[in-house]
């Protein structure tokens, strides 16, 4: 384990940090004080060491002024300005303790003390709160007001939020909720109800938290100084005593995150002021939806089993490991050296993800291996609710005046919400992305919004010729396809002026783009757009894709493809190979391996009989449920690994149990390509963290590939990997975070990509050709469905669907609009039967104008409702990701749960047997 | 004060009148609460979409002017001043005797709908206190007998 650190107690500054070049000297207390220009006396005072008591003021929130404790005496002016509102000014001479202002601060909390109640001693903010923190910096000793007076002790608690109680018995109205509401999290789900004495804060319309606007973020709950907002688990454990830094192992962001533990029990994850992609803030999931790791339906033993429909045995991991080593090696003597593959994950840690893939082409021999981050599809539309801190981000500068443009065939909730309105909304048909985009280009070269100077010296002009020229022949108008796409033609010029001409334009995309049949045609026509409008190379512009899960950009960089070692070297370089082979002691192939898809159907035509699944349920997430479910079937050794008996773990023959990323040590590298610390903050409740098991089961096939510590696994990463050369856990410890490249040119990281050229030479444009895809609508199937997520829960919902988040989603639905329900006699809530080439499943309608007519819309968190049992195997024609976002279905009314899922639920049921006693059978 | 029924297309409409005006959320709340008498709960999420607002803000706004209610009123609104100048000149009897004989607390409308009684900080009017205001007229140097004529013009 992290050699524990005390309870981390980030300083309270009282006032945002101010930016300013100009610097202002001033005196406090007698001490001289040097600051830019426009920081607030109180924040002046701190930087000096001296504390000014405040209540309503915190760094995180602009100064409100309301709670009167920060009084201070300027020397020469009339009044005790409060120090959090009062701008420094040179040459002033600052008070911030004098007679006059101890006998108003002492009269100030005498009066929020005369209505608090007097529990401190069994109160959970015991420890931890300000007020009784403020009572003893002001000398507190008596209430001359008596404690008889009106008073809010007997407001009801409101529990209904799973994760934090509001007490108002205990709130001194600092208005630090509703403001941590509006300014750090965006949502504006909180206000003061009433007004002087009668204020209360008030979620929505006095509604309680869990039926209210609230997103639970906990922001609220981060800047409540008393006990008033209070995290469950804090109340039920007390308060926490030591800290560890470590990072999320959601989505993408990487928000850092203190683990508040009380020893070995974790009390409470609080975000990191000092995270540099999250500064202090998170979501729901990092922050809350931890619980997962205790569920119990967690499994902690190895298992076996000959045969899928046996039932479990509980074994040792020594016999756990020689059992599937014997399988890999009697499969491989009868079928070949490459009957047997590998599949990394995104969500474990950039080591874990290194040594499977090492394990599959040196001990394997041979480089069927591949990852996840192929299909992974997390974001709903453009992935913001996977990514919900960026959004809270995003949100705030759209309030600062930024302009968005939201293409999506669904009105996500970034068109319209309150205080973000896109300027422009263009609700393409599922599948016509690549149209729009050269339309978009089209307008901008036949209007001459190019930035020639940019496309001059950073691109090749004859290359850009060329695509000027495709874009701009007439097909590719905005008026021809609008007709494709069902997009206005205005719309589309619109947006394209908007971009190309509204200073920095930064585009932000998620699996709307990628999971298409055109997915790379339509990632290449972004870089287009960015190319020929100059938004790259500097802060505030560029492409920037949003990952899904935390640690996709970790798995594709450490070599997770088939085709590619880490750091995306071509695995037929020799020199590349000649390194790698030198340093493990074995000869790679030259041959790059199968992918996901290729294995399935090697698979099921009997040359593909093993393979080992590291922390993936490709069962639940892989498109064209029924193929996948055949390929894993015909398999003779499928080795899971992970932390439940997933789906893709009800064709297992060995079960490994994995270990949360609280029990491990790692890194993951974020959307931003920033490299952070996981740290251990348990012992694995199964015994090994995961990098481990690898390990093991490496050993077991006699192939040694020993690590005492993760730190050791990164130096050879580092050794191999030319843009990771300067990365090591000592550095990561000392700068929080690396952005790689690092390296010797580089060695503090790289945070901005392509500053003054392109790794690659001359940016490439790319001549992107729009395919309608093979996937089409007709009198069958006359709809287009599409999928997605939501906030609150995660990927396929195996971590999120084991936490309270559920009070958040309770089930799939399917999206459709009142048009296409009436003609099919649907009315909301009606059970439907949605059914496409692939397949079909059973859920709940959803009617609602969001989604457009003729297209239909759900979200597969809930294995039940298996929407990939629906979606088709057509994929990308350059990497296989295959196409979710879009599948022709026709849908009907239905009286529950379809054939496939009873038949599944019953499998489901016999497949997860795990036997009382080793070998006890039926 | 009779007033119209509460509906909601009449209400989204009246709220689509203000909706182009700077700080529209006053006004509309105003012109809601001529129509219908008061502001009902369903309005407030009519306004916060077409604002672009949160309930929560909505909710806030209204919450804080004592003027907006949320429950019909009577029909006639007598407001008697409890600020410091008319306490001095004898307005807390004449509240309490107000109280008495409409058998009514603050806030309060009588079970037959004609009177609801409110206290009011200040109309401006000390040089002549004790004040009151009854249906929107101001009414200065009142007392035990102006009261009751008052009562009486308001059927009770």
């Amino acid at each position: 384990m992290e050699q524990p650190m005390h309870l981390i107690k980030e300083t309270d500054y009282g006032t945002p940090a101010v930016t300013a070049e100009k610097m202002v000297t001033l005196t406090i207390d007698g001490f001289p004080v040097t600051v830019p220009e426009g920081t607030s006396i109180m924040r002046a005072a701190m930087d000096a060491g001296i504390k000014v008591p405040k209540l309503c003021a915190t760094d995180s929130l602009n100064a409100f002024g309301s709670c009167r404790l920060c009084l201070v005496e300027v020397k020469g002016r009339n009044g005790t300005p409060a120090s959090c509102t009062t701008p420094v000014a040179p040459g002033i001479e600052v008070s911030t303790q004098t007679p006059r202002l101890k006998q108003l601060r002492r009269g100030v909390m005498e009066l929020y003390i005369s209505d608090h109640p007097l529990d401190c001693l069994t109160c959970s903010a015991n420890g931890d709160c300000e007020l009784q923190d403020m009572a003893g910096a002001v000398g507190l000793r008596e209430v001359r007001y008596g404690y008889d007076g009106a008073n809010h002790l007997d407001s009801e608690k409101d529990t209904s939020n799973p994760y934090f109680t509001f007490d108002p018995a205990k709130c001194i109205v600092c208005s630090r909720c509703v403001r941590a509401c509006e300014e750090t999290q965006s949502t504006f789900a909180l206000t003061i109800d009433g007004r002087g004495f009668a204020s209360v804060v008030s979620a929505g319309m006095d509604e309680n938290f869990l039926d209210s606007e609230c997103v639970s973020c906990g922001a609220c709950v981060q800047a409540c100084p008393t006990a008033t907002l209070m995290e469950k688990s804090v109340i039920e454990t007390g308060q926490p005593e030591h800290s560890v830094l470590t990072t999320c192992a959601y989505c993408g962001v990487g928000c850092s995150f203190k683990a508040e533990m009380r020893g070995e029990e974790l009390v409470r994850m609080v975000p990191h002021k000092d995270g540099k992609a999250n500064h202090g803030h998170s979501c729901v999931k990092g922050r809350f939806a931890w619980g997962y790791a205790t569920h119990k339906e967690r499994i902690l033993k190895p298992m076996i089993r000959g045969k899928i429909t046996d039932a479990w045995r509980e074994v040792s991991w020594d016999e756990a490991f020689a059992y599937a080593a014997s399988e890999f090696k009697r499969i491989q003597a009868k079928y070949g050296r490459g009957s047997i593959g590998g599949i990394t994950s995104s969500r474990c840690t950039n080591e874990e993800t290194f040594l499977v893939q090492k394990l599959v082409r040196a001990g394997f021999g041979n480089n069927n291996v591949d990852t996840c981050a192929r299909v992974c599809h997390s974001p709903t539309g453009f992935g913001l609710s996977s990514a919900p801190v960026f959004a809270s981000r995003m949100k705030k500068r759209l309030r600062e005046g930024a302009k968005l443009i939201v293409i999506d065939p669904r009105r996500i909730d970034l068109v319209r919400m309150p205080h973000v309105e896109a300027d422009y909304h263009l609700p393409l048909l599922p599948g016509t992305n690549v149209a729009i985009l050269d339309a978009l280009a089209h307008v901008i070269v036949t209007e001459g919004l190019i930035d020639e100077a940019f496309v001059r010296e950073r691109c090749d002009w004859d290359e850009f010729q060329a695509w000027a020229k495709f874009v701009s022949e007439p097909r590719n108008s905005p008026e021809a396809v609008a007709k494709i796409s069902g997009v206005p033609a205005e719309a589309i010029r619109g947006a394209a002026r908007l971009y190309a001409t509204g200073g920095n334009g930064a585009i932000y995309y998620g699996l709307g783009v990628t999971e298409h049949s055109q997915g790379t045609t339509a990632v290449m026509a972004i870089a287009n757009l960015a190319l020929a409008t100059g938004n790259l190379g500097r802060p505030g512009v560029g492409v920037n894709p949003l990952r899904g899960q935390n640690n996709v950009q970790g798995a594709c960089d450490m070599g997770s493809f088939p085709h590619e070692l880490s750091g995306y070297r071509h695995i037929s370089d020799d020199a590349t190979r000649a390194l790698f082979d030198s340093l493990w002691g074995v000869t790679l192939d030259k041959e790059p391996g199968l992918r996901i898809p290729n294995m399935l159907d090697a698979a099921v035509d009997g040359t593909f009989k093993g393979i080992y699944i590291q922390g993936e349920d490709i069962l639940q997430s892989d498109p064209d449920t029924k193929h996948v479910a055949a390929g894993l079937a015909a398999m003779e050794c499928v080795v899971v690994q992970d932390l439940f008996l997933n789906e893709t773990a009800r064709y297992a023959h060995v079960f490994l149990p994995g270990s949360t990323f609280l029990e491990k040590n790692g890194t993951f590298t974020n959307a931003e390509r920033r490299i952070q610390r996981v740290r251990k903050v348990m012992t694995p409740k199964n015994g090994l963290e995961d990098w481990q098991i690898t390990v093991k089961l490496a050993e077991a096939l006699g192939f040694d590939m020993r690590h005492e510590h993760p730190s050791q696994i990164m130096d050879e990463i580092a050794q191999l990997t030319p843009t990771f050369k300067g990365v090591s856990y000592e550095k990561l410890d000392q700068e929080g975070s690396v952005q790689w490249p690092c390296n010797e040119n580089a060695p503090a990281g790289t945070p901005v990509m392509h500053i003054g050229g392109f790794a690659r030479g001359k940016g490439k444009f790319n001549i992107t050709e729009y395919v309608a895809t093979d996937e089409r609508t007709g009198p069958r199937f006359p709809l287009l469905l599409t999928t997605g997520r939501i906030l609150s829960q995660y990927n396929v919902g195996a971590q999120t669907r084991r936490t309270a988040n559920v009070a958040w989603h309770t089930e799939d639905r399917l999206e459709i609009h009142p048009h296409d329900a009436e003609q099919r006699g649907v009315r909301d809530g009606d059970w439907v039967r949605l059914q496409s080439r692939a397949g079909d499943t059973s859920l709940r309608a959803l009617i609602t104008d969001r989604v457009a007519p003729g297209v239909v819309y759900t979200t597969f968190h809930h294995p039940d409702t298996q929407a990939n049992v629906i979606t088709t195997d057509f994929s990308d024609w350059a990497t296989n990701c295959p196409e979710y976002k879009v599948t022709a279905v026709q849908v009907m009314p239905s009286n529950g749960p379809s054939k496939w899922q009873e038949e599944y639920q019953e499998l489901s049921a016999r497949t997860r047997r795990i036997g009382d006693l080793a070998g006890a059978a039926e | 004060m009779q007033r119209a029924p509460w509906n909601r297309d009449r209400a989204q409409a009246i709220i689509d009148e203000h909706k182009h005006l700077d700080g529209a959320a006053l006004p509309m709340l105003h012109a809601l609460q001529h129509e219908f008498g008061h502001i009902a709960e369903e309005a407030l999420p009519l306004i916060a979409h077409t604002l672009n607002l949160t309930r929560a803000e909505v909710h806030g706004i209204v919450t804080f002017y004592h003027d907006f209610r949320r429950e019909p009123a009577g029909r006639h609104v007598l407001k008697l001043c409890r600020a410091e100048a008319c306490q001095s000149r004898g307005g807390e009897a004449l509240a309490a005797h107000a109280k008495a004989r409409l058998k009514l607390d603050w806030h309060d409308t009588d079970a037959i709908g004609s009177v609801t009684l409110e206290p009011v900080f200040c109309l401006g009017l000390c040089a002549c206190a004790p004040a009151a205001m009854l249906d929107g007229r101001v009414i200065g140097r009142l007392d035990r007998a102006r009261l009751d004529n008052l009562l009486d013009e308001a059927g009770r």
